[in-house]
């Protein structure tokens, strides 16, 4: 591997206060950059991490693993990482020539611009990197008082559900009242063997506290709730506090992810923009601008069958600055997400420019089945909805009065993996401690999968 | 403007975690393939490695288990280079564009099994460690003693070439801590530590295994594929975890014959079936050359139980007479659609405690097979 040699940090250097010139001239608006220069197997580390601090586990290791040997068999390359954070890291690899660098501090100073301004990462914690390293070292101590297999059997279940938290940046969570409510319930529930009966005198009370309140609740939740993690970390009758601690945690840290998965096209196709533009302000050599073509369309060109989202991305904000102005890409940044970004921004012309289509399976066989520009704009959006996981709310925390847990799949249209949601069930079970039910379709029917004491049943309503 | 950002290079090289998880995923998958060794075991690939050390397997991958969508009954937006139109085949199973870039890559269902190479011998060390050949006795002649030295303990009094060098460096360090001179020096007599060993006798017998097996024509490519890896994997267990065994090989049909290992694992027939020429043979061999006064006997008969009817009653007979003779008879019946067969419904009458008996129904069964064949004898 080449090392980057002290004249070449030097030309380095310059070329970064070159940029980072240009950039502002184009009005990008990014926090101070820390250009860290890393071997592979540390960028390889960072990229299955998501975050240099992040807690040990497992499957970290295994997307290292595996990342790591792409790399070695010249399969995938990562040039750059960029954390959202202020001041903002970007990790470059060590080996990198001088032209690729280039592209990359351009690059990465974009994803630093959308960080800072997109509406969705408002809500951001820009100290995650610290924030990360003190649960890391928590998780470690956790290991240290309760076992290192229990911590991980545990984080093996939180991982399960970790997608599904309330991402909303104007969120309210519930009352303390209703929390009141639930805690009532979930202390006998502990610690009696006669929840029938506190259960009658919880009943009384609550109604007498109905009356009062003039609010009526009859269902526990009372409105359908999106955040499961919170949820389970709130009302789970069986956790202790240390796992209660790292559902917070890790819940935390997926929040903080979110508005990333949120906007993947949206900020590659961004990122992309702008690099082309900063370096064609540049003063390239004629050998640099090869190598410069090169690079840049390993990265933005389209790749037979599946879709390049740098691709996808910087077309659509070329469009949008052909159609109205720069400053029009400017204010789609700040408050667009991908589903937003597709629905308003493309158009029947660059479906049929990008040659894009709809594919399904039909028996053995993938096949192309649509090109209407619509349906496959919908069925983009549609694929970006919720950051393509299922929408799943929990509708009851009390179901048939035993204190299961029954959740709902928000069904539109799109089925979910069976065998997968059979695997999943039980670690919920292992979170809740009381037997989990799970209402979705399969071929337009409603289906209900329950897991109880240990066994796995799929009842058609 | 140079405030604005920071370029640096940091030693990275105590940075191990990627390495530390990815250990841990290892181990993980280990233990995964251990779960999996009854399915495992029956794979061609292992069953044909022909003496490889090393064998490419598949192995299910460790799935990180989450709520998501089914890749396959879902439609998916792709891009083609122009030209592309309704009707076109991408490809055909699996879905052409797997895990990978593109969006919503985490969404899509990764491979189910990926190929792991595995250890034969490592692989043999797990399987093994459950199984051992039970009733097992010492025999009065050719008794072989089997000694063995065992580093296990530790005193102040030895030879100098057994000195336990980090329990003298240890000794000496507490020594001088407790005289107010902390670190190492002045090693002393009394701070040497002596690594000493027991001598371990275990006892061996020698023992015979009987592999009997029908090879008439009732007896599918199914049939014929369990029985031999059942076989495949026993003569390997055998060997591996006894020095002294020998294996005779019987193949029968409605006559039987002793072959050789190779004949036995390659060689088919066809024909009816009558067990009790097998039985006949076995008691034969024992009789002329391996007396039980002087071998753990263990005959271990495999068929499709598809034997003539008329024929039942004397193979339970000979049984009887064989489990005189041996220490335990084994019998293992492939039976995949699970009919009733004429011989289990004659076995089930036979109540011994070295009788042991098993059906094998499909090809992750072969290790329960394995397992109830060599294993102790339940207590109680």
């Amino acid at each position: 591997m080449k090392i980057l040699n002290v004249e070449e940090m030097k030309q380095l250097e310059k070329a970064i206060e070159k940029i980072v010139e240009i950039a502002k001239e184009f009005q990008l608006d990014f926090y101070p950059m820390r250009y860290e220069i890393c071997p592979s197997d540390i960028i390889y580390t960072f990229g299955a991490y998501g975050m240099p601090t992040r807690f040990s586990h497992w499957s970290f290791g295994k997307t290292f693993h595996k990342m790591k040997m792409q790399y070695d068999l010249g399969l995938s390359k990562i040039y750059e990482l960029v954390i959202n954070s202020n001041p903002c890291y970007a990790f470059l690899l060590d080996g990198n020539s001088l032209i690729q660098n280039k592209l990359i501090v351009a690059h990465v100073l974009a994803h630093c611009d959308f960080f800072k301004n997109n509406a969705h990462f408002s809500n951001t914690n820009r100290d995650m990197i610290n924030s990360m390293s003190s649960t890391a070292e928590r998780i470690h101590q956790y290991e240290y008082e309760h076992g290192t297999e229990n911590v991980e059997k545990f984080i093996d279940a939180v991982l399960a559900i970790q997608e599904h938290v309330d991402p909303s940046l104007f969120r309210k969570y519930n009352t303390d009242q209703s929390k009141k409510e639930m805690k009532n319930e979930k202390n006998t529930e502990i610690k009696t063997g006669f929840e029938d009966l506190w259960d009658l005198e919880n009943q009384s009370k609550q109604t007498k506290k109905k009356d009062e309140s003039e609010k009526p609740v009859l269902k526990f939740p009372n409105k359908p709730e999106k955040d499961i993690m919170w949820f389970i970390e709130e009302h789970s009758p069986i956790l202790e506090d240390w796992q209660r601690d790292i559902l917070s945690m890790l819940r935390e840290e997926m929040l903080y992810f979110w508005p990333q998965i949120q906007t993947k096209i949206m900020n590659e196709g961004w990122a992309s923009y702008w690099h082309v533009r900063i370096l064609r302000e540049m003063d390239l050599t004629s050998e640099e601008t090869v190598e410069f073509a090169k690079l840049n369309s390993s990265v933005v060109q389209p790749s037979q069958q599946t879709l390049n989202p740098y691709y996808l991305g910087i077309k659509i904000f070329e469009d949008i600055e052909k159609r109205w102005d720069r400053n029009k890409i400017f204010e789609v940044r700040e408050i667009d997400s991908d589903t937003s970004f597709i629905r308003n921004y493309l158009t029947k012309e660059l479906v049929e420019d990008l040659d894009l289509y709809i594919f399904e399976k039909q028996g053995r066989e993938w096949k192309i089945t649509d090109k209407t520009w619509e349906n496959i704009r919908d069925q983009l959006v549609s694929s970006r909805t919720n950051g393509g996981f299922p929408y799943l709310v929990i509708e009851n925390g009390n179901f048939q009065n035993n204190g299961e847990l029954y959740i709902k799949h928000e069904y539109e249209g799109l089925e979910l993996d069976l065998k997968y949601t059979e695997r999943t069930l039980p670690y919920l079970e292992q979170l809740w401690g009381k037997n989990v039910h799970l209402e979705t379709k399969i071929e337009d029917k409603s289906v209900v999968f329950s897991y109880k004491e240990g066994k796995m049943q799929r009842r058609f309503l | 403007m140079s405030s604005s950002f920071i370029v640096s290079r940091e030693d990275w090289s105590l940075h191990r975690k990627g390495y530390q998880d990815q250990t841990r995923h290892q181990e993980k998958v280990r233990e995964a393939i251990k779960q999996n060794l009854p399915d495992l075991i029956t794979d061609e690939s292992i069953i044909l490695s022909n003496g490889k050390k090393i064998i490419k397997v598949p192995i299910k991958s460790l799935d990180e288990y989450k709520f998501r969508f089914n890749y396959n009954k879902n439609k998916h937006v792709g891009q083609g280079d122009g030209e592309s139109k309704v009707g076109d085949v991408l490809g055909q199973e699996p879905a052409p564009s797997s895990a990978g870039k593109g969006e919503g890559a985490g969404n899509q269902p990764g491979e189910d099994y990926f190929e792991v190479e595995i250890d034969m011998e490592e692989l043999e060390t797990m399987l093994f460690s459950q199984l051992e050949l039970p009733y097992l006795k010492q025999k009065e002649k050719d008794l072989l003693k089997v000694t063995d030295i065992e580093f296990n303990d530790i005193r102040k009094k030895g030879i100098m070439s057994n000195i336990d060098k980090k329990r003298t460096i240890l000794q000496n360090l507490k020594r001088n801590a407790s005289t107010g001179q902390p670190g190492i020096h002045g090693i002393s007599p009394d701070d040497l530590r002596f690594k000493t060993w027991d001598e371990i006798t275990k006892p061996q017998s020698n023992a015979l295994i009987m592999a009997i097996m029908d090879t008439s024509g009732s007896m599918g490519s199914f049939e014929k594929y369990i029985a031999r890896s059942f076989f495949f994997w026993m003569t390997r267990f055998l060997r591996k975890k006894y020095e002294h065994v020998e294996i005779i090989f019987i193949a029968h049909h409605t006559e039987a014959k002793e072959v050789t290992e190779e004949e036995f694992f390659t060689k088919g027939e066809s024909g009816g079936t009558i067990c009790s020429s097998a039985y006949k043979k076995a008691l034969e061999i024992i009789e002329t050359r391996y007396s039980p006064q002087n071998y753990n006997i263990y005959p271990i008969h495999f068929s499709d139980g598809d034997n003539l009817t008329s024929d039942n009653e004397r193979c339970t007979k000979l049984i009887s007479k064989l489990l005189e003779k041996s220490n335990m008879f084994g019998y293992g019946e492939v039976n995949q659609y699970n009919r009733s067969s004429t011989l289990m419904s004659a076995y089930r009458n036979i109540q011994h405690p070295t009788f042991r008996h098993c059906i094998i129904r499909e090809k992750g069964e072969v290790f329960k097979a394995l397992k109830s064949f060599f294993s102790k004898p339940e207590v109680g």
